[in-house]
């Protein structure tokens, strides 16, 4: 058996170091290519014309003006008289002309008639008694939950709880499948109970999510000392890809397309479009070089994606690009769900915490979306707790960057926080003391949350709530928790050793801007003992192996595995050609600074070039596999720690707030690049900070529509408003053995609710809702002068 | 963006002429910061656009006896770096320096500045400068106003006069002057801005023929002034509130005030209030707070922005502090 064991910390020549990004030099001189950046020879612009109805049935449509009108080269109605419409924005007619302002003097020339139907586009606490209880469920409701990341776990329950409502065929369940139903639902399925007729009534836009209990909540508040309740929460907001989704397409024949596409699931767009454009998945080809964010948005070609296709078909294959305007983009392309609760939450008077009871609310548009994982990360033995879906028409949820963990770590450490004020306990020492039932990573968090502190300088910072204020400025720091999973994916890569000594490496990911392509180098480099520069890196394009897609932090693992087990084959297959010359056994050899010897023995060496030319005329390619998840996980692995602190000062005269340092401390196993490790913690606190105190997809009760879509009124935190950041990565004894773990996803878990907490410690009084904005401080400040 | 004629025309009289006697049709373009992301967002659709950037004499700076004449044209960038801005007032030359960002200030124009449209959300996503909906119901009331005024909202406008600049211009006393077809006009710059009745309406008194040529600020050699914005980010976001404060003092003593708020009503907001409540007193703390409170008085909230109330008290107050405390100029 080939032992593909990463190496030991004395044996690492670049694995586990700070390296600089190979593609920095790109980026930052403007040559990198986005796909915003592909223009193609004879390529028409498509425009999309929008329904201005947050719920309507779409009556009539006509295009006979458009498509007579001088430039437009294709009309393509996406959604007919008949569709029934659910936001604001949603697509109906796609046009593709010679440039951008025919194509939209033809969308205006469209004409569409809609009948208005009423609307919801709130996501206040529901009304007492309005949530209905959930019937059986129709395969729509199934692929609504898949949409909006409902736990395998949580589907089945309900699956067999509530039955369905018509028995599914195997078509349908293989849609589903592609949709991410994993194979216990579909299991679920094929054994659930058929309730023929169920589901036709209609739907109320409340539903009730199964109650679950945990231990014994009643015994647990009755033995508890102290209790505390609050209300903690935190809006929708969306993606704001700084590059909008969109692709541009072409026939290169008439069964094969060619799409440049802004993605992060490179080798899985073909099987997705293949179906709606009837010809085979291997007959697409996709590429993208870079990508400008995706923050789980961009896994799929979107109706967008399908219909730029059509589109070009239409035109006879020239290429066609659509790329979302912003506005488009902030109200269709993806946001993430909101999440509310009232919480009680119950310890003894040492701190120890006996119970919660959560009663919890949000919406993931019109398919509702589940309750996050709360209480968080902290397992408090008795639980009760029921959630509320609610189901409108602000537009549609995605994966949005550790889906349904932010809320959670809002709703779960802000409540513990409060808690901690209730107890008179400094919040170090209270989650210190109930880090037992963080199992199975409570070692973990010990040792973080002392680093923690001691970065921030907690011991000095922390006061009781509300007094550390000077001249109307208000001081506080808090703290939060968070976890993650983070095994690799399954990945394949192609390692070749050409004879003359370079090296080629090929795989389908994608760099979402995280550092992959250098991450994925040095692995190959360190296993080969040679630069990285000698290495020629393609990745993004599906004429090279598959490699999964970029969502719940599963890259690292996936491609530094695969990309290991190929360069292990490779260097062992070339040891087997060199050793003769060598005069030694290929277990005698090493590859190290470029050159192939025997271990230890410098003298007994040859060149890598010299070495690669043993391999004779004939390359050597080989083919490197990271096992899909069904195997045990060995280069890769799942499940990280993180502690993180803010600090913050809030002006109480305005409620301002400004974020003044902030500390991550964070697990991912063995860390390939520091530096790059280290920079996705940089950006997820400030998308963090960003989230905690901006961010708000904002709708009006009037129109159904989204107000703020656009960069003026969507705030994200500017350079200025980005203080101290202090990122410590764990690594040594304890963690490196654990394996490569993903990191995009964990440290933007915890920053809304460490500063939240901040400002609650800061003014004394909490504030429930992110984003922290003036209105709501000063409100939360004027309840505490009142009270 | 929709098609558009463009001229460019090298005299006032000539631009004026190319101007429509009816708003709709023609627009001006100076640094078009704001127009084209109108335009962009069809919220306007003009069919010419009359470029006045290679007229001339609507550039510069100058200093006279008679104070300070800003052309129109003058960049926000240019003019926060004249040394005599910077000299005489620097209240102005810091409110500049806030706007926006450093690419912005380098193509805004001062007479663009006060010329732009309200960022009012429901303006700019076309549903009109008095929001209402296809069936004619107004939408701003009960919908999402949180930045929405305070103050001189009891008619159908709700929104908040977005210039960061002009309170501090008003406090300072300054002129604008405009010309058309019927010759040159010149208005204290606070008359500049009226509130609209009805959608037809504009915001400013200005006639759809006529342009802005200059700013014309008074000497203010005994002015103590200052400027203080309250806003969620450090930098390129619009304010919650804006406050504006020329003081002349009698020793400790403010002998007469100006105050004037920005981002409050949907005008420049001058309190005869809070300029009462200063006058004659000493300034501190406890006045500056009086003065506040006087210039808020009369504040009719809407149901999701009391808290500007409160916002526009602290920057008052603190404008005035600073103002006293030798922010000088």
């Amino acid at each position: 058996m080939t032992d593909y064991a990463w190496p030991d910390a004395e044996h690492r020549t670049l694995i586990g170091k700070r390296i600089t990004r190979v593609d920095s030099p790109v980026k930052v001189s403007g040559q990198a290519k986005y796909t915003y950046d592909v223009h193609r020879p004879g390529m028409l612009y498509g425009k999309v014309l929008r329904c201005p109805y947050a719920h309507a049935k779409v009556v009539s449509i006509d295009t006979s003006a458009a498509e007579k009108m001088p430039g437009v080269k294709a009309v393509h109605i996406v959604q007919g008289p008949g569709a029934n419409i659910h936001w604001a924005g949603d697509d109906i007619v796609a046009v593709a002309a010679v440039d951008e302002p025919t194509a939209e003097d033809a969308i205006r020339a469209v004409k569409v008639t809609y009948q208005q139907l009423p609307y919801l586009v709130s996501d206040a606490e529901p009304p007492q008694g309005a949530a209905q209880e959930q019937g059986p469920l129709s395969m729509d409701d199934i692929d609504d939950m898949l949409d909006n990341q409902v736990p395998s776990q949580q589907m089945v329950s309900q699956i067999q709880q509530y039955g369905i409502t018509a028995k599914p065929t195997e078509e349908i369940l293989k849609m589903l499948k592609s949709d991410g139903a994993t194979d216990a639902v579909l299991d679920a399925i094929r054994a659930a109970t058929v309730h023929p007729g169920a589901g036709t009534q209609t739907k109320s836009n409340y539903q009730k999510a199964a109650a679950q209990t945990l231990g014994d909540p009643d015994k647990g508040f009755a033995d508890a000392e102290v209790v505390s309740e609050g209300v903690y929460g935190i809006p929708v907001i969306t993606h704001c890809c700084l590059e909008s989704h969109g692709s541009i397409s072409e026939w290169t024949d008439q069964d094969h397309l060619f799409t440049h596409i802004s993605t992060q699931n490179v080798s899985g767009i073909p099987g997705q479009m293949a179906e709606p454009l009837k010809i085979p998945a291997t007959n697409i080809r996709v590429h993208q070089d870079h990508i400008g964010g995706g923050f789980g948005s961009k896994f799929s070609p979107d109706r967008w994606g399908i219909y730029t296709a059509e589109l070009s078909r239409k035109a006879g294959g020239k290429p066609i690009r659509i790329m979302l305007e912003r506005d488009s983009e902030l109200k269709v392309a993806g946001a993430r769900p909101s999440a509310y609760a009232r919480v009680k939450v119950g310890a003894k008077k040492d701190g120890t915490i006996v119970a919660w009871q959560s009663d919890s609310w949000g919406t993931g548009g019109p398919g509702g979306g589940g309750m996050p994982p709360i209480p968080y990360v902290f397992t408090i033995p008795n639980q009760r707790k029921q959630h509320t879906a609610i189901r409108n028409n602000i537009g549609p949820a995605r994966a949005w960057r550790a889906p349904n963990h932010p809320q959670a770590a809002v709703i779960t450490m802000c409540a513990l926080d409060d808690l901690a004020a209730k107890l008179n306990m400094d919040p170090v020492e209270f989650f210190g003391k109930n880090l037992d039932i963080t199992k199975p990573r409570q070692d973990i968090y010990r040792e973080e949350l002392a680093i923690a502190s001691d970065l921030m300088g907690w011991k000095q910072k922390w006061h009781p709530g509300g007094q550390s204020q000077s001249g109307g400025m208000a001081r506080g720091v808090g703290v939060s928790f968070h976890t993650w999973g983070g095994r690799g994916h399954s990945s394949d890569c192609d390692l070749t050793i050409h004879p003359d000594g370079s090296v080629d490496l090929k795989l389908g990911s994608q760099d979402l801007g995280t550092g992959t392509r250098t991450c994925i180098l040095m692995v190959a480099a360190d296993t080969l003992g040679i630069p990285l520069d000698a290495i020629n890196l393609q990745i993004g394009d599906t004429n090279y192996p598959p490699s999964g897609g970029s969502g719940g932090s599963t890259t690292i693992g996936g491609v530094s595995s695969s990309t290991r087990r190929a360069a292990v084959d490779a260097r062992d297959a070339l040891f087997a050609k060199v050793a003769p010359a060598l005069n030694a056994q290929p277990d005698q050899l090493e590859c190290v600074n470029g050159t192939v010897r025997i271990k230890g023995d410098s003298s007994k060496s040859l060149s890598w070039k010299e070495a690669c030319s043993k391999l004779g005329a004939m390359p050597l390619t080989v083919r490197g596999k990271n096992p899909d998840r069904s195997k045990p996980p060995d280069l890769t692995n799942s499940g990280v720690g993180g502690v993180q602190m803010a600090e913050v000062e809030v002006d109480t005269e305005t409620g301002i707030v400004k974020v003044k340092k902030m500390v991550a401390v964070q697990d991912c196993g063995l860390v390939v690049n520091l530096k790059t490790a280290e920079s996705q913690c940089y950006g997820a606190l400030i998308m963090g900070i960003s989230y905690a105190l901006f961010e708000e997809k904002v709708m009006d009760p009037g129109t159904g529509r989204m107000l703020n879509a656009d960069m003026q009124f969507y705030r994200l935190a500017g350079l200025n408003d980005i203080p101290e950041l202090v990122v410590h990565m764990m690594t040594g004894k304890g963690y490196d053995e654990r394996g490569v773990i993903g990191l995009g996803e964990p440290p933007v878990i915890s920053p809304g609710a460490a500063i939240s907490n901040a400002v609650a410690n800061a003014i004394g009084v909490r504030v429930p809702f992110l984003p922290l904005t003036p209105d709501r401080v000063l409100a939360a400040l004027g309840q505490k002068a009142g009270a | 963006m929709r098609a558009f004629e463009y001229v460019s025309p090298n005299s006032r009289a000539q631009a004026v002429s190319l101007l429509g006697a009816a708003w709709g049709n023609t627009e001006i373009l100076a640094g078009g910061t704001d127009l084209l992301a109108l335009m962009k967002d069809d919220v306007i659709t003009p069919k010419r656009l009359v470029n006045i950037k290679e007229i001339k004499d609507l550039h510069g700076v100058s200093s006279s006896a008679q104070g300070l004449r800003i052309g129109a044209l003058t960049t926000l960038g240019d003019l926060a770096d004249y040394a005599d801005v910077r000299a005489h007032y620097p209240a102005l030359a810091e409110a500049v320096m806030e706007v926006a960002s450093p690419q912005i200030r380098n193509m805004a124009t001062i007479g663009g500045n006060l010329c732009q449209r309200p960022r009012c959300w429901y303006f700019r996503n076309g549903l009109g400068l008095l929001p209402k909906d296809e069936s004619g119901k107004e939408l701003v009331a009960d919908g999402e106003n949180r930045y929405h005024a305070i103050l001189g909202n009891e008619g159908p406008a709700k929104f908040v006069s977005p210039s960061t600049i002009v309170p501090i211009l008003i406090a300072y006393g300054s002129k604008i002057r405009l010309e058309g077809p019927r010759g040159k006009r010149e208005l204290p710059l606070e008359k500049f801005f009226v509130i609209p009745k009805t959608e037809s309406d504009r915001e400013h008194d200005l006639r759809p023929n006529e342009i802005v040529t200059e700013v014309v600020i008074p000497p203010v050699p005994d002015v103590k002034a200052a400027h203080y914005e309250i806003r969620q980010k450090e930098a390129f976001d619009w304010p919650l509130a804006v406050a504006a404060v020329a003081l002349k003092m009698n020793g400790s003593n403010a002998r007469s005030a100006r105050v004037v708020m920005g981002y409050v009503a949907p005008v420049p907001w001058a309190s005869a209030e809070a300029e009462q409540a200063l006058t004659g007193q000493p300034v501190n703390e406890a006045t500056g707070q009086r003065a506040a409170e006087a210039a808020l008085k009369n504040a009719k909230p809407l149901n999701h922005n009391a808290y500007k109330v409160q916002l526009a008290r602290v920057a008052v107050k603190r404008a005035i502090l600073r103002a006293a405390s030798g922010g000088a100029a």
